[in-house]
């Protein structure tokens, strides 16, 4: 019963080390650490923020899907909606970047908790086809709202001091803003992971029934992990509008909500590092085969097709079982 | 006369029978979905795309071999059903034993990957198809004028729905389906072969959807693209109207249909985002949907 | 980090000998090369500014050029990727052609940020050279005002006085919506109503019959792309054009009429900035492109070569390829190609040229593929643009 279901355990408990692993676990960060500081000295800049944004959105879904058990098909309402929010203040109203951020996610938060709310009624299949529902309402509400500025979304969004004092226009000085907020989001997720809560929520993902009988409100604790991911992709796509530059539609539509899941499913979805490695995939693969048109639909479509049917657990899942530590 | 809200109730009955034939697609859609979902408990995310093949197949059969709309009708509905059970046979078949998600997932990438293809192929400019010399013209109601065209995609569709809920809820074949979906094992132990019935289970729902595109193909502009958008929309239908039921499945198609074309004369600007109003709506007040039964 | 190396096609050799000029070029075309615009720019576009290449003939001026591609979605985010890269890493000196507006306002701020030149030929908004306008731009092929002015003014004068508008229900579709308003309206036509279409749309029926219902001499259609080609297929269907309402398409190229078909097109009135039947000039030219592309050039292709050409005519001209002499030398020398005619570059970054009037051809009337158009008025430069002063440009002054 390794991977029976999206929900399934993945680690076999006889090689858990509990000792071991969280210091395995800190020594990747810090190497993944050490590799973004360094990186913006050799890699493009603009390249890496966006990579760091994506790898936070899927690592806020995959908290969702992976450890909360449910598959939303409708992230990019809470991605899109954060950006429209902080590249909106940062033009309109002189925000500071990390202000615009912070009303981003603070938007997204909201949002998740009034779609989370309905969403969580249902289960499985019905849990996807409701988000995505969710999320298209939230699309055309994007279209048509006049602060959206319709297909040609918010442009020329500015990169404001820091703090009201620091210059960081500069895609070398932003990125280090960038990095801050990524990686602080992406540990976040790794605490919430390992905390008590994130223990019951492995619990109700195994068993929900059982779950109910030990007295849990399980509802509640389905929200509150709903919101949490709804709030952190929110951060993921605030950041994404400054560093662009820019809002737009793309990141409300529904493909977004496909981008994200293949992401995580592409790293992993039972493993930490997963999303981040599948995004950095996903991001990097987006950018080099930009000029083969709609071949890069089919592709995404084709690793879509090879990961559900051969790959489940996920390229990092499958170092995982080799090093037989959880990633 | 009288008016309602400052429309003639002349305007409104041509609206409401506007809202019917955009409710008969909903319908055939959603119901080749129910079908699916039923038995093979598969969201069919694929759906849109064979729709949008089966436009697309109407199209090459004129272009390439000269054979007419009403070819097409016989033909498409086979040959991208064949696809499906091909599809069915190679993919959908390893995953029944894992969670549904995964069918979803990989539906979702088959749909990408036919979507790109048929870009690469064909562009996105849409291919022209004429509407079949017999249905040109239309008939001019006193309050509308009908074309003949849609006229006959409301009676074809009502005659399909129809005659599928009957196959599926009146017949031995259907109770065979309803059997299997119910305890698969036991269906089994009687001689039947289960996984050929899902396979044509299968075929036979991407056929409705190929059907629906035919049907589509000489109204809408046959493009790439044409089901991407149309498949969310039916999905809500679908979580509307509950996955319980055939009847519901067809039902809440034409329903919705109606409540659109209301939508499109009393507040345009929202008539995309009504059906996902009451989506949100019957969610709260009946989870399960219209005509679903309680999970 | 080079997204367009797959792309990258090498168009002159290294084997400059003779000249003094010793500049490097590299022009990217950046497009829409699987989506809804593939068609009207795509590779087209890139063989469109290969032929400018060529005929300017760039080797032997001791001007290596280069070209790049690479496909933007329709997306403003991927197009902006692209263009920073492009600028940053690839050292691109001028973007060109960028469909869709929202991608093509992308590339004009980042264009700006990094002092290269755009020269836009497939995007539409007038904005471009109105309250965002940038010196660095160059709006070649058209805009929605000119689409607007042409057709609204045109039709109002052959007595199609009363509008009646589907309008696709964005930021764009009330773009056009406004601006053709506006010139109805000061042609002493009036505006019956309007009705807006959630976008993008597959059933127009409902709308269209709103529309006839009004009593309306025209429908306007204030959208683009499939909802085009969609609303006037359902509009044929419905009698609405066979019960004397005239259709007017206010952003519509041929590539579209090519896949409606003249029995749904026909009749339908629209503005293009070019039309490859129009003398024995675009004739010929419109014939190479068609060895090349397999298909007629549409003005989007034009427009491509037509600002490719005068833009290397600046760089011999101001001998440096600095962003800033490019752009003086782009308005100081006059603009002129077998193409598109004659014309000049604005201080705001409008090119002015003849916009032209056409009426679609019915299937009778046409002699085979591609003969589309007839042509009903030609709009002669000085009145085919919006005035310089209402633009709201600040550098105007």
């Amino acid at each position: 019963m390794t991977d029976q279901t999206m929900s399934g355990a993945p680690v076999n408990e006889k090689t858990r080390q509990p000792l071991r692993v969280p210091v395995l676990h800190m020594g990747i960060f810090a190497a993944l650490l050490i590799f973004f500081l360094a990186a913006p000295f050799f890699l493009y800049p603009v390249f890496l923020m966006k990579v760091l944004c994506f790898a936070l959105f899927a690592c806020a879904f995959n908290l969702l899907l992976g450890y909360g058990g449910l598959l939303s098909f409708g992230h990019a309402a809470f991605f899109g909606g954060a950006s429209y929010i902080s590249a909106h203040a940062a033009k309109m109203w002189g925000f500071t970047p990390e202000l615009a951020v912070l009303l981003g996610t603070g938007a997204a938060a909201v949002l998740g908790l009034v779609i989370g709310s309905l969403a969580i009624r249902r289960q499985g299949i019905y849990f996807a086809m409701v988000t995505l529902a969710f999320a298209q309402m939230v699309f055309f509400f994007s279209l048509q709202a006049p602060f959206t500025g319709g297909e040609d979304g918010i442009q020329a969004v500015p990169r404001n001091l820091l703090f009201g004092l620091f210059d960081i226009r500069h895609d070398r000085a932003f990125y280090f803003f960038v990095l801050a907020i990524c990686f602080g989001g992406v540990l976040l997720i790794y605490r919430i992971i390992h905390s008590p809560f994130g223990q019951v929520l492995k619990a109700i993902r195994e068993n929900e029934q059982r779950s109910i009988s030990l007295g849990y409100q399980v509802n509640r604790y389905k929200l509150a992990v709903f919101v949490i991911s709804a709030t952190l992709a929110g951060t993921a796509g605030a950041t994404k509008a400054l560093v662009f530059q820019l809002a737009s539609l793309t990141d409300v539509h529904w493909t977004m909500s496909g981008e994200v899941v293949l992401m995580a499913l592409l790293g992993g979805i039972h493993t930490i590092f997963g999303p981040i490695a599948g995004a950095a995939l996903i991001v990097a693969m987006q950018n080099y085969f930009a000029g083969f048109g709609a071949w890069v639909t089919v592709l995404q479509g084709a690793i879509f097709v090879i990961a559900v049917l051969l790959f489940r657990e996920g390229i990092v899942g499958v170092i995982g079982k080799w090093l037989k530590k959880p990633l | 006369m009288f008016e309602l809200l400052g429309i003639a109730p002349q305007a409104l009955f041509g609206q409401l029978l506007l809202g019917l034939i955009n409710g008969s697609f909903y319908a055939m859609l959603s119901l080749g979905l129910a079908v699916i979902f039923g038995l093979l408990n598969i969201i069919n995310f694929t759906h849109g795309a064979q729709y949008m093949m089966g436009a697309f197949v109407a199209w090459m059969l004129l272009t390439y071999f000269g054979l007419s709309y009403w070819w097409a009708l016989v033909l498409v509905p086979v040959i991208v059903g064949a696809s499906g059970i091909v599809i069915e046979r190679l993919m959908i078949s390893r995953l029944y034993h894992l969670d549904h998600l995964y069918g979803l997932l990989l539906t979702f990438g088959l749909a990408l990957i036919i979507q790109g293809l048929f870009r690469n192929q064909y562009g996105v400019s849409g291919m022209p198809y004429s509407i079949p010399p017999e249905l040109q013209g239309g008939t001019n109601l006193g309050f509308m004028f009908l074309p003949n065209y849609r006229a006959w995609v409301v009676v074809a569709s009502v005659v399909v729905c129809f005659g599928t809920w009957f196959l599926i809820e009146k017949t031995r074949l259907g109770a065979y389906l309803r059997a299997a979906t119910e305890n698969p094992t036991m269906v089994g132990a009687f001689g039947i072969n289960v996984p050929r019935l899902i396979t044509l289970t299968y075929g036979f729902g991407v056929g409705l959807a190929a059907l629906a595109g035919v049907l589509a193909a000489p109204i809408y502009s046959v493009n790439p693209n044409m089901g991407a958008d149309l498949i969310i929309i039916v999905f809500a239908v679908v979580v509307i109207g509950g996955m319980g039921s055939i009847m519901g499945a067809i039902l809440t198609g034409f329903g919705l249909g109606l409540v659109e074309g209301l939508a499109r004369v009393f507040y345009p600007e929202g008539s995309a985002v009504v059906i996902f109003v009451i989506m949100a709506i019957v969610l709260l007040i009946k989870p399960a949907g219209l005509f679903g039964r309680t999970a | 980090m080079n997204i367009a190396k797959p792309m990258l096609a090498l168009v002159t050799g290294l084997l400059m000998t003779s000249s003094a000029l010793a500049i490097d070029i590299r022009i990217g075309v950046l497009n829409d090369r699987s989506g809804i615009y593939a068609d009207l720019s795509g590779e087209g576009s890139v063989i469109a500014a290969r032929m400018a290449i060529e005929d300017f003939g760039a080797a032997d001026k001791g001007i290596n050029v280069e070209i790049l591609s690479a496909d933007h979605q329709n997306r403003p985010d991927v197009a902006s990727t692209i263009a920073r890269q492009w600028y940053d890493n690839d050292n691109v000196d001028v973007i060109a052609d960028v469909p869709t507006s929202s991608a093509a306002i992308a590339v004009h701020e980042i264009t700006r940020e990094k002092n290269r030149v755009f020269i836009v030929s497939g995007a539409a908004s007038s904005d471009l050279t109105g309250t965002m306008c940038s010196p660095n731009t160059a709006h070649w092929t058209y805009d929605t005002w000119a689409l607007a002015n042409g057709t609204g003014s045109a039709m109002v004068q052959e007595g199609f006085d009363s509008w009646y508008f589907l309008t696709a229900d964005y930021a764009f579709g009330h773009a056009l919506e406004a601006d053709t308003s506006a010139v109805v309206e000061a042609s002493g036509g009036e505006v019956l109503g309007t009705v807006r279409h959630p976008f993008p749309g597959q059933d127009f029926s409902s709308f269209l019959l709103q529309a006839q219902a009004s009593g309306a001499k025209v429908i306007g259609l204030a959208n683009a792309g499939g909802d085009t080609v969609n609303a006037i297929k359902q509009a044929s269907e419905f009698g609405i054009t066979q019960a004397g309402q005239a259709l007017a398409g206010l952003l519509i190229f041929i590539t579209d009429v090519d896949a409606l078909g003249l029995n749904d097109a026909q009749g339908l009135v629209l503005t293009e900035a070019f039309y490859w039947d129009l003398n024995d000039e675009t004739r010929e030219w419109s014939e190479r492109f068609e060895a090349q592309r397999g298909a007629k050039p549409t003005m989007v292709h034009a427009g491509v070569y037509s600002g490719v050409l005068h833009y290397l005519k600046a760089v011999e001209h101001a001998g440096s390829k600095d962003a800033e002499l490019v752009m003086a030398a782009m308005r100081e020398l006059p603009i002129e190609d077998p193409v598109m005619g004659g014309g000049e570059l604005r201080i705001d970054g409008r090119k002015t040229h003849d916009m032209y009037l056409f009426r679609v051809k019915s299937p009778d009337e046409s002699s085979g593929p591609w003969d589309y158009y007839e042509h009903l008025a030609t709009i002669p430069a000085e009145t085919a643009f919006r005035p310089l002063e209402d633009g709201g440009c600040e550098l105007v002054n």
